[in-house]
């Protein structure tokens, strides 16, 4: 595949890329009774090395059917999957396991192995019958732990791991697999905000430092706006839409694909319905402005952009450390203003009634 | 481990219902006349023998234990999951509750040699119906439940054959069930090691995809695991076992289901190629002293081994299961 681009000088260059996974017209969908159930059609999709691409959509469109279709679990109904320069049908299980690493969402039962002997499991496409490491493998399998700083679990049993822990440690098994592409199905699930974020955090930087093409299924719409170089977005009505995703916030495809209600994509914030009549104009900057903000929309205050419209203004003083809030009742322009010092006693005020008298 | 087994051997011959002194033993063992030649006769065509049955029995029995816990993964899973010791039984139920009926041949007149044969023939029967059963599945637990199925139908037969035989023929049938390390001589001991050797290689052979299972199916396929193929392999194994066992010395129950568990919990591991060995040597070890239970000490009784197992495995596992609260934590 060529792409096409004019440099800063204005000419046109064209620059080949290599991917490390590619679709050419791709069904997937499963038979059954020798008829053919269709999920998701047609699809031209790419990975390119060092890319972390997230695949979104809602439940049941065929997440997994088409992961399982791009690791050569399942067949295709048509079209054909490229792993580097090979058709995926035309390659043993060994030969996959060569160059794509699975983390599945399935729970381990294998509960009384060890950290370190589930990495070498990592190694398994690459040795004979009698399973012995040679010291290559072991350097890999020290490389994985240092990329993913596992180095403190190693001796510990699966089942005495935490959800965060372990899914640390699948995905170094995963590394140690030493494959162009890593496919992942909702790694994040079952995980508390903090692991959510550090292993996020983990698959972006090994995408980059290994240059990785680094697949994620994942239902996790704010972090993947934030690291994924691409997504793919799965509906249960019409083409797979990929792109980066700033591209599927601004043309759309994103609110199409989850039709989300009372969230506000192009801000990536939630849209607070006006619930109180007091119009509030708020005066300041800063985080102590971002936070009032937040206070007065969530409590359902229309906010207004001057002090002419509104009934009430809130200027923000003090410091940053120790900010201020004085209140103005604009229609009076009543100078004696009321003064607080945290957001709770603003709203207190705000909602124990107006006009005041003080 | 390995220090035992000679010890438990030398123990197991020297215990009979005639005493022979342990240095009589030895100098037999190392091929001089005894002093008497009855103890000569007894050691070697007796005593001997049957010790090496039971190494035999107790090693493949164990191995091929973990070889369906593995691949089922499932802590309670034992060599006769598949049907096969159903099958045994139903073979020779067949041969030994009809015979006399149909051909008015006595029953107790069966050799050794027809009871293997038609045990190994229904046991391979059963596999070759539950394999062929299972090509057509793709997990393994419906392979578990199918083997189940066909336990509880060869069952029913059996006891429809029971229902419609006399008294000789089903006390007979009875005391296949009850399991002898003591019927094989060297002749069909010839025959009986190289088949269980064989079954442990090509059980070691499968070290690989052993662990990989460890991960479960889906995991072990992505490392480049067949599984359809390694299904084969290590079913193959299981029925070269088990079958072969169950041919010979009758159901032997729970050293397959247990000598694993023991075995992981003395050693904390999971990893099948220290797993094999050392299963193998510690069924060994089990089956000894089975044995040598079954000798009541002084007595001329002995007791069916099958019983023994029994008594012996079903309390291990209650305190295995007890002590570990979670057995699935230790496979």
């Amino acid at each position: 595949m060529t792409i096409s681009h004019r440099t800063m000088d204005g000419k046109i260059r064209t620059t080949s890329k290599k991917y490390a996974l590619q679709t050419n017209n791709l069904s997937v969908g499963y038979k059954h009774k020798k008829k053919a159930h269709v999920i998701l059609s047609s699809m031209d999709v790419t990975m390119a090395y060092g890319e972390l691409v997230c695949f979104m959509g809602q439940n049941g469109v065929g997440k997994s059917t088409l992961l399982r279709t791009l690791s050569g679990i399942q067949p295709p109904l048509a079209g054909k999957v490229w792993l580097g320069d090979k058709d995926i049908a035309s390659l043993s299980k060994k030969d996959i396991a060569q160059q794509l690493s699975l983390v599945l969402t399935e729970q381990v039962p294998a509960a009384n192995l060890s950290v370190y002997e589930l990495l070498t499991l990592g190694r398994y496409p690459y040795l004979g019958w009698d399973i012995r490491l040679s010291s290559q493998d072991r350097e890999l399998i020290d490389r994985a732990i240092a990329l993913t700083h596992i180095e403190t679990l190693l001796a510990q049993k699966l089942h005495t791991l935490s959800d965060g822990q372990r899914q640390k440690a699948m995905i170094a098994r995963a590394l140690v697999q030493d494959c162009s592409v890593m496919v992942l199905d909702e790694p994040t699930a079952h995980l508390d905000l903090n692991n959510r974020i550090e292993i996020v955090l983990l698959l972006k930087q090994l995408s980059k430092e290994v240059n990785k093409a680094i697949l994620m299924a994942t239902h996790e719409l704010d972090l993947a706006l934030q690291v994924a170089d691409r997504l793919w977005l799965a509906h249960s009505d019409g083409p797979l839409l990929t792109g980066i995703p700033e591209d599927l916030v601004l043309n759309g495809g994103l609110d199409d694909t989850f039709r989300l209600k009372g969230y506000d994509l192009k801000t990536g914030r939630i849209t607070y319905r006006t619930t109180q009549h007091l119009s509030v104009h708020i005066q300041g900057r800063g985080y102590a402005y971002l936070w009032t903000k937040n206070a007065l929309e969530r409590n359902g205050y229309p906010l207004v952009s001057s002090s002419d419209g509104a009934e009430v203004s809130v200027l923000l003083t003090g410091t940053e450390e120790s900010p201020l809030w004085q209140v103005v009742d604009e229609k009076t322009g009543n100078k004696p203003m009321l003064e607080v010092d945290t957001v709770e006693k603003l709203l207190t005020l705000l909602s124990t009634g107006f006009p005041w008298t003080v | 481990m390995g220090a035992m087994l000679p010890v438990l051997f030398l123990m197991d011959i020297s215990l009979g219902s005639v005493w022979i002194p342990l240095s009589e033993t030895l100098r037999v063992l190392s091929g001089e006349e005894a002093e008497k030649t009855t103890w000569g006769i007894i050691l070697l065509q007796f005593r001997l023998p049957r010790a090496c049955t039971a190494l035999l029995v107790g090693s493949g029995l164990g191995v091929s234990g973990i070889l369906m816990q593995t691949l089922f993964r499932n802590p309670m899973a034992g060599p006769f999951v598949l049907g096969i010791s159903s099958g045994a039984s139903l073979g020779v139920a067949l041969i030994v509750l009809t015979m006399g009926t149909l051909s008015g041949i006595a029953a107790y007149t069966l050799s050794t040699w027809t009871i293997v044969l038609a045990g190994s023939t229904g046991a391979a029967l059963v596999l070759v119906m539950v394999v062929s059963v299972s090509a057509k599945i793709r997990d393994s637990m419906s392979l578990l439940i199918i083997g189940l199925m066909f336990a509880s139908v060869t069952g029913a037969i059996v006891s429809v054959l029971q229902f419609f035989s006399t008294a000789e023929q089903i006390q007979q049938y009875l005391v296949w069930t009850f399991g002898s390390l003591g019927a094989l001589d060297w002749e069909e001991l010839a025959l009986f090691s190289p088949v269980v050797f064989l079954g442990l290689l090509v059980s070691y052979a499968h070290i690989k995809p052993l662990n990989a299972l460890l991960l479960g199916e889906r995991y072990a396929e992505s490392i480049g695991i067949r599984m359809s193929r390694v299904r084969l392999g290590i079913i193959g194994a299981t029925s070269l076992l088990a079958g072969s066992i169950t041919a010979f010395c009758g159901p032997i129950a729970f050293v397959g289901l247990a000598v694993p568990h023991l075995i992981r919990l003395l050693f904390n591991t999971s990893d099948h190629r220290l797993l094999l060995p050392a299963i193998a040597l510690g069924g060994a070890n089990i089956m000894l002293f089975c044995d040598m239970l079954a000798q009541l000490p002084g007595s001329e009784q002995r007791l069916p081994i099958n019983a023994v197992t029994a008594l012996f495995g079903a309390p291990v596992v209650i305190w295995l299961v007890v002590r570990k609260r979670n057995i699935g934590n230790t496979l």
